[in-house]
């Protein structure tokens, strides 16, 4: 409506002097009528030319009289003809009506404040202030004297107002072009689209978010290791069994009864099922043998081995427990030379903190052929760490019961400044591999290393916390990148 | 693996030079033991009292602190890791420890009583005659102990250390087991006499020796240790006495060691004395005592016998792969304190005899040995050359490969589920018996639950047999999160299965849930009939594939819940989450939830 009669006004007119007095002549909203000149004039229809003024507006309290009279006429017109005590005068007006009202009507010369009575001291006054006050509410000019009056008794105070003179612009036209937001439907049904002006896109701005699936940051840089491992030519073995007996996870291989591994405060015993009821009886006793006097050229550990600790199941605390099941079925038939890898949950009964969670994913590879070496660990390692982006290594000497030698894995973290821990491999003991019945020839290679600690590298995450478990955020789930290893 | 504290400028003494921080830690970790931290003693007892930190002051001792692998007793103190290193070094020769050399009748004697069969039944001894002691080896004597106790001697279960000034005794000595009420004497650190069970009583609120107690508690018997005068070396492995407590200015030491575990209690003296014999006025001489048991048989200790492997050199070499002469090896082996020497064996292949030290009680194998030659000589040179020869590209390599169907299926389930704009999240297997049960509505009726017999929080009483309280909990945290919820897990449960070894199986699970203003089940019926549509499982027209068939389930509101039915059996459940259980589980928003075995489908 404004638009209108501001292009129409303009079409007959050479200006609008004032956009304000505009507003008023056409019965419009003056905020309405400024923002379609700033519009207009943004699209260069018309040229707007800024004005502002100052002009006078009443306060509160000037607003007060306006409505109800000066303070000074309402105690004049409170006092009757006869006079009236003070105390009695006070208490028909509010207090501080009263002492403006008395102020003034003692300067007006309007009152005598008797000792005993205030009596008037004319007969008639007007109020003036009322009379200016509601000029100035009407839009009116006073005088300069008047104003520095109410001015002084806070009555009025001053108001910028913004206005536009308006003349045409060098876009202009009578009517507004339409300018698209976006295409329609009908507009290619009508065609209309050839007569559109479609408006700018804020490329500033953000784009909608997309709804959609997502796939959890540990599990894609699963998959990315699943993929690694195939690639280099490994078989996934299954690792879908979470409670063990501990004959599998620790005494095949060669880990003593009494290693501290095996402690209550390291690994999670069953309570419901306690025992395990079947162990291959052969190989238990080629076990036991190993680990009381040796054999296959070992002293052993002399001590009396204890079938009670061994039948005990566990939660797997390592999934090299699996390695060992397949390790034994590969030595039940003719050798074949393999290479295998897992990756899946392993648990601890650990004190929990910022890297340590009472569950976590191992990842574990190994070959099993005749005639490997130390270099041909050092060397998968090379080309499994390289595919992760990892390809400056070191390796320490280690302790593990079940390999030797063992090696610590280090990697340098250009980031960190340093060498970090990454994995730990080594070479499967005589002792566990020979009483499977595996050929004398025949060695094992294999490496670990936690599926955790990587992508926390990768994703630059603190807390285990936040990439695991019920407690992470889905937010931090939906905005992960893909994951791809290797590459910076 | 065991942490020791050794004082730096003490080890740097021993070691005859003196290292940057940063060489140490290169000479550490090509040797295999590792610099874990440096501090001091007062920052130590600042760390201990929660004082804020402060700058180290000039004259303040720098500790290093040193990781040593878990089967190298002989590393745990300072005269062991300094004498390594140094050997390692090719600064000293590995030392031939002795014992003795004096007649039976003059050795000092340890008759044990049967009673001590039911309780602690070996005892092994020996003497360092003319110590000498100096406060860092004094302290480091008794770290020492400690550190024994804590690793191979399992908290004092397998093995205990009683360490005595003999001038202060009267051999021969017994070793017996008595009713502790008949028992009586100063124990270390105390003024007045004890009984053996008020004893045990006085130490329960000492938070060091109280953890040790259990070991003998409930025994009618403890074990003691006695001289000729009746005077009490030691109750272990509880405590010493307090008279034959040994001092700086202790000349001669006896050394007991008692026992569940005689292997062990012979390695854990062989490790004192080999270590502490470099400060005897006979260097690396012991002296030996008889232990003589009630039945006649007695031994005499300790046994520094070196033992003597043959290993052959195409072993070593073969297994690291890199081409090394006999001579070569034997001279990486003695820097390893394994004195080797060549033999050449009859079929002209060639042998290395190694003798292993009573301190390398790690040498099993001679996998063993072939470790030794691969540190000296050094993985990180084995490492260049593995790495210029391009090692293992075909070694175990198959010709054609499978992937794991449970494994495959898996991951193209949960493409699938994200491509249906599920968000996938993964939560954690153990959880609290709660969790499991009672947050679901569910009793427990003891038939599918595995129990955890040693969690050490709530939250690990038991496997999951649901993926149902990981998602709910997963909303419960994630209030803020903008609605609607859609997520899904693929993960394994364990239930109880007679039929297994180990009594308990795995099975792999797919779930999903949805949280939005209303309970929304009509979208996770459409998910169930999207994922069988994919799994090639057509809708159910006719009952022959699968079916949701109306269920009772108390996790669920009554009458918009399903069961879902494949070939005739039920694999999974369906329904709008109870109030209750969203209650219990802090969610405001109403949600709908379905699970299926998914291991059935391959």
């Amino acid at each position: 409506m404004a638009e209108e009669a501001i292009l129409g006004y303009l079409a007959k007119n050479q200006e609008i002097a004032d956009s304000g007095e505009f507003a008023a002549q056409h019965g419009l909203n003056h905020d309405d009528v400024v923002n379609v000149i700033k519009s207009l004039h943004g699209f260069r229809y018309v040229d707007a030319q800024d004005i502002k003024r100052e002009t006078w507006v009443l306060t509160d309290e000037g607003k007060t009289y306006a409505a109800s009279g000066s303070p000074e006429v309402q105690l004049f017109l409170a006092i009757p003809p006869e006079g009236i005590p003070l105390e009695e005068l006070q208490k028909k007006l509010d207090p501080l009506l009263f002492k403006i009202g008395r102020a003034q009507a003692a300067k007006n010369k309007w009152v005598e404040m008797g000792k005993q009575l205030v009596s008037r001291k004319v007969q008639h006054v007007n109020d003036t202030v009322k009379d200016l006050l509601l000029q100035i509410e009407g839009g009116k000019v006073i005088d300069q004297d008047d104003i520095k009056a109410l001015r002084g008794r806070k009555l009025i105070a001053t108001q910028t107002w913004n206005g536009y003179s308006v003349r045409k612009g060098p876009e202009y036209a009578p009517q507004r072009k339409k300018f698209a937001a976006d295409l329609t439907r009908e507009m290619l049904q009508s065609g209309e689209w050839k007569n559109l002006e479609f408006k700018e896109y804020n490329f500033n701005a953000k784009g909608q978010p997309i709804e959609g699936g997502h796939l959890h940051p540990l599990n894609k840089v699963r998959h990315q290791l699943r993929m690694i491992f195939l690639q280099m030519g490994f078989e996934e073995m299954p690792t879908d069994r979470f409670v063990e007996s501990s004959f599998w996870n620790f005494d095949a291989l060669f880990q003593p009864q009494q290693h501290p591994a095996r402690d209550s405060h390291d690994t999670f015993y069953m309570k419901v099922p306690a025992i395990t009821k079947e162990l291959p009886e052969d190989y238990v006793e080629r076990v036991k043998r190993v680990h009381e006097s040796g054999g296959y050229g070992s002293r052993g550990y002399e001590y009396d081995w204890n079938r009670d600790e061994a039948n005990k199941n566990l939660l797997r605390t390592h999934t090299t427990a699996i390695s060992t099941r397949m390790l034994y079925l590969l030595a039940q038939k003719p050798f074949t030379p393999k290479r295998y890898f897992s990756i899946d949950r392993v648990f601890r009964n650990e004190a929990v903190d910022r890297t340590h969670l009472a569950e976590f994913h191992q990842i574990e590879g190994l070959i099993c052929d005749r005639g490997l070496t130390l270099g041909d660990l050092i060397g998968v390692l090379h080309d499994f760490f390289s595919r992760l982006g990892m390809s400056k290594l070191r390796f320490k000497p280690a302790y593990n019961p079940y390999t030797e030698p063992s090696m610590e894995i280090f990697s340098y973290h250009e980031g960190f400044g340093k060498w970090v821990e990454v994995g730990n491999s080594g070479m499967f003991r005589p002792e566990m591999l020979l009483p499977m019945g595996l050929p004398e020839d025949v060695r094992v290679i294999a490496w670990g290393l936690s599926l955790e600690r990587p992508t926390m590298i990768l994703y630059g995450i603190n807390n285990i916390r936040d990439l695991f478990g019920h407690k992470v955020d889905l937010g931090l789930i939906k905005a992960n990148p893909i994951c791809r290893l290797g590459v910076d | 693996m065991p942490t020791i504290s050794v004082g730096r400028d003490r080890l740097y003494a021993a070691l005859g030079k003196t290292y940057t921080q940063e060489e140490f830690e290169d000479l550490c970790f090509r040797f295999g033991i590792e610099l874990d931290d440096v501090t001091t003693e007062k920052a130590i007892i600042r760390k201990e009292k929660h004082l804020e930190e402060e700058d180290a002051g000039e004259d303040e001792e720098v500790i290093y602190k040193i990781e040593i692998p878990a089967n190298r007793y002989d590393l745990l103190c300072l005269e062991g890791i300094a004498q390594a290193l140094r050997i390692f070094n090719g600064q000293q020769e590995m030392p031939k420890y002795n014992v003795a050399n004096i007649s039976r009748e003059s050795m000092i004697k340890m008759h044990v009583k049967p009673e001590t069969a039911s309780i602690r039944p070996y005892v092994v001894c020996a003497v360092l005659r003319g110590i000498t002691f100096d406060e860092g080896s004094y302290n480091s004597f008794m770290d020492l102990q400690e550190k024994l106790h804590q690793n191979i001697c399992r908290r004092r279960t397998l093995v205990a250390i009683g360490t005595h000034d003999l001038d202060t005794l009267h051999g021969p000595f017994t070793y017996e087991a008595l009713p502790p009420s008949s028992i009586n004497f100063v124990p270390l650190k105390q003024v007045k006499n004890f009984r053996a069970d008020e004893l045990m009583e006085f130490y329960k609120t000492d938070l060091k020796l109280k953890k040790f107690l259990h070991i003998i508690e409930s025994s009618p018997v403890f074990p003691v240790i006695y001289d000729s005068n009746r005077t009490i070396l030691s109750l272990p492995p509880i405590i010493n006495g307090a008279h034959s407590a040994i001092t700086l200015k202790t000349k001669n030491v006896f050394i007991e060691c008692t026992a569940t575990d005689l292997t062990k209690a012979k390695i854990v003296l062989n490790t004192m004395v080999t270590t502490f014999s470099e400060h005897c006025e006979r260097k690396f001489e012991i002296e030996p005592v008889e232990v003589i048991y009630s039945d006649g048989k007695s031994y005499i200790c300790p046994d520094l016998s070196v033992y003597s492997m043959d290993v052959s050199l195409s072993y070593i070499t073969g297994a690291i792969g890199v081409p090394l002469d006999a001579d070569k090896v034997t001279s990486l082996l003695n820097r390893m304190q394994l004195s080797a020497v060549q033999s050449v064996s009859g079929d002209n292949s060639s042998d290395i005899t190694v003798s292993v030290p009573p301190t390398r009680s790690d040498v099993l194998h001679p996998c063993d040995v072939m470790e030794d030659v691969a540190i000296a000589y050094g993985y990180n040179n084995i490492k260049d050359i593995a790495i210029a020869k391009g090692y293992n590209i075909s070694k175990g390599r198959a010709v054609s490969l499978r992937p794991l169907p449970l494994e495959e299926f898996s991951h193209l389930v949960r493409l699938e589920m994200a491509m249906c704009g599920f968000t996938e999240v993964l939560s954690f297997i153990l959880c609290s018996h709660n969790d499991n049960f009672a947050m679901l509505n569910h009793e427990d009726d003891g038939s599918t639950a595995v129990i955890i017999e040693n969690p050490r929080s709530s939250e690990n009483e038991t496997a999951r047999t649901s993926l149902m309280s990981g998602l709910l909990k997963t909303v419960g945290q994630n209030k803020a999160h903008p609605k609607p919820i859609k997520i899904f897990e693929v993960g394994d449960i364990v239930r109880l299965d007679e039929t297994k070894d180990v009594g308990a199986i795995n099975r792999r699970q797919l779930a999903a849930l949805y949280c939005g203003a209303a309970a929304g089940y009509e979208i996770i019926h459409g998910l169930v009939e999207r994922i069988m549509q994919v799994i090639g499982l057509v809708p159910p027209n006719d009952n022959t594939t699968y079916y949701l068939k109306p269920s009772n389930e108390p996790e669920f509101l009554h009458g918009t819940q399903a069961s879902i039915i494949y070939k005739g059996k039920q694999i999974g459940t369906s329904g709008i989450v109870h109030p209750e259980v969203l209650n219990k589980c802090d969610i405001p928003d109403p949600c709908s939830y379905f699970e299926l075995n998914i291991q059935c489908f391959l």
